[in-house]
């Protein structure tokens, strides 16, 4: 019964999920809101598994002082700061929960993304390196693209952009689909294999 | 030569029935299609919306014909599947973090347990728990979300069992992080560059992150085996990574892994879904190229 309760369940919601696209009764879209809201709600209380995921492990490395336990510290201390000024003072303007999130998350997440320009230097540099004939056909082409895409590429010569846009829309774009075509079956074929219980991996096989 | 000219015959025959089935829904999807002229705002209150007809048709189609494989793969047993460079490549990353007597990081990224990606990304975690739990080699497993998070502590420990070492799981190791997506590429980055992984295991959803991840991993020497649905993060991983899952290579792991028939079945069904998609192309082409109407008509 442990396997086959959510067995049961994920078919008669799958299956349900597929007819109400076509079905646009009331009583339908009425049930299909319900479902979305009922997941909404399921979802929060998850939230709370992860958050005592999070304040268990935390907690277990800052009092065992395994190497690096600062660092848990930090973290934990993050959560139960954020945690008392949402509730002391609330989290609209003029909040110091909000103060917070804008003067010290927002940053933070921002230093981390503005990482991705070197990374994508240093990873281009390694992929674009002409070691084989493919790789240089790569490099070649991305050259165009780049050029194509930045005036000095103009006024080299006015082809160069046009060259880009071909390379673009028409090779790429072909390979993209090509791709997007093998995702799009895979995942009618993954999803079939969910719904009828033929894949069951996610439930802990027997 | 009359003889080998009916055996091909009769080959090609066999072969060609499961085409020509397909052009009969083709037919009746068309001749369908045709028919739908109505208006989808009027159709508050009706059981059924006929302007949905050719998706109908068109996942009729699939869904017949992936069971006809999933039964055809019961039937016959172990079919034919290619080989998949970063699926073989699985075996000798786990060697080597054992050898090395470092671990093995998981990620299957930003996706929520919705997301047909971060369902595949489970599949293949079980087969690579199992493998894991039979060299006794940490395998951590970050979590974007704490749903996949519960659903990783299940598979992850169902792996060790199935292993014959449920002694050798250790529930800290799949933990939830955080629901901010460059808290979780800071917190995944700290733990590569901490304790540094000599193998990393980027399957399922990814964006932005993706390069940040594969980035750092390659600095640290580890191995990278990366995955995803999204064709943009893909040429980031295929730069980045030692091995790169490509397409449905991410939906066909859990066939190729386990070896499962019915399973192995349904990436049949998909192939031939495939070579019907290349006969549409190429038809659309040709009727495009001559002015006709009749397949763009299809899907208005």
């Amino acid at each position: 019964m442990r396997r086959q309760l959510p067995i049961i369940v994920c078919f008669v919601f799958g299956i349900f999920m597929l007819v109400q696209f076509f079905i646009p009764h009331r009583s339908f879209i009425f049930a299909y809101e319900n479902v979305l809201d009922w997941m909404q709600i399921i979802y929060v209380f998850t939230l709370l598994v992860g958050v005592a995921n999070y304040i268990k492990i935390n907690s277990k490395k800052v009092s065992t002082k395994i190497k690096g336990w600062g660092y848990n510290l930090v973290a934990l201390s993050g959560l139960l700061v954020m945690v008392i000024l949402g509730f002391a003072q609330g989290t609209g303007e003029d909040t110091p929960f909000l103060w917070m999130f804008n003067h010290i998350q927002a940053p933070m997440q921002a230093t981390m993304f503005s990482l991705l320009a070197f990374f994508v230097a240093s990873a281009a540099y390694r992929g674009f390196r002409a070691r084989s004939k493919e790789a240089t056909i790569l490099l070649l082409t991305a050259a165009v693209v780049m050029l194509g895409r930045v005036p000095i590429g103009n006024m080299i010569h006015s082809s160069i952009p046009d060259l880009a846009n071909w390379i673009l829309n028409f090779p790429s774009m072909a390979a993209r689909r090509g791709i997007l075509i093998g995702i799009g079956l895979g995942t009618i074929s993954t999803s079939l294999r969910i719904i009828l219980g033929i894949e069951r991996t996610y439930l802990g096989r027997e | 030569m009359f003889k080998l000219f009916w055996t091909s015959m009769h080959k090609f025959q066999k072969r060609s029935q499961i085409l020509f089935l397909m052009l009969f829904f083709l037919c009746l999807f068309h001749s369908i299609a045709f028919c739908q002229k109505v208006d989808s705002k009027d159709l508050k209150g009706s059981w059924y919306d006929p302007t949905k007809t050719n998706v109908l048709v068109g996942i009729l189609i699939c869904i017949a014909l992936l069971f006809f494989f999933i039964f055809y793969g019961k039937k016959k047993g172990n079919l034919f599947i290619r080989e998949i460079a970063g699926l073989q490549a699985i075996d000798d990353a786990i060697g080597r973090a054992t050898e090395m007597g470092k671990p093995i990081l998981y990620s299957a990224g930003l996706g929520k347990m919705e997301r047909v990606a971060t369902m595949a990304s489970m599949n293949i975690l079980g087969s690579v728990a199992e493998k894991v739990a039979e060299y006794n080699t940490p395998l951590i497993f970050p979590n974007y979300d704490p749903v996949v998070m519960a659903v990783a502590q299940e598979v992850v420990k169902e792996g060790f069992t199935r292993a014959g070492h449920p002694e050798f799981y250790n529930p800290d190791n799949v933990f939830f992080v955080t629901q901010s997506q460059f808290g979780y590429v800071a917190a995944v980055d700290g733990i590569m560059v901490r304790q540094k992984p000599a193998t990393n295991l980027f399957l399922g959803t990814f964006e932005a992150e993706s390069l940040i991840l594969a980035e750092t991993g390659n600095s640290i020497g580890a191995i990278q085996i990366a995955g995803t649905d999204s064709t943009i993060q893909l040429s980031f991983f295929i730069v980045a990574c030692d091995y790169t899952l490509i397409g449905e290579e991410l939906f066909a792991a859990s066939g190729y892994l386990t070896k499962d028939p019915m399973v192995l079945g349904s990436i049949k069904g998909q192939d031939y879904l495939k070579i019907l998609i290349i006969i549409l192309v190429l038809a659309g082409g040709i009727l495009a190229t001559f002015n006709s109407e009749f397949l763009r008509m299809l899907f208005p």
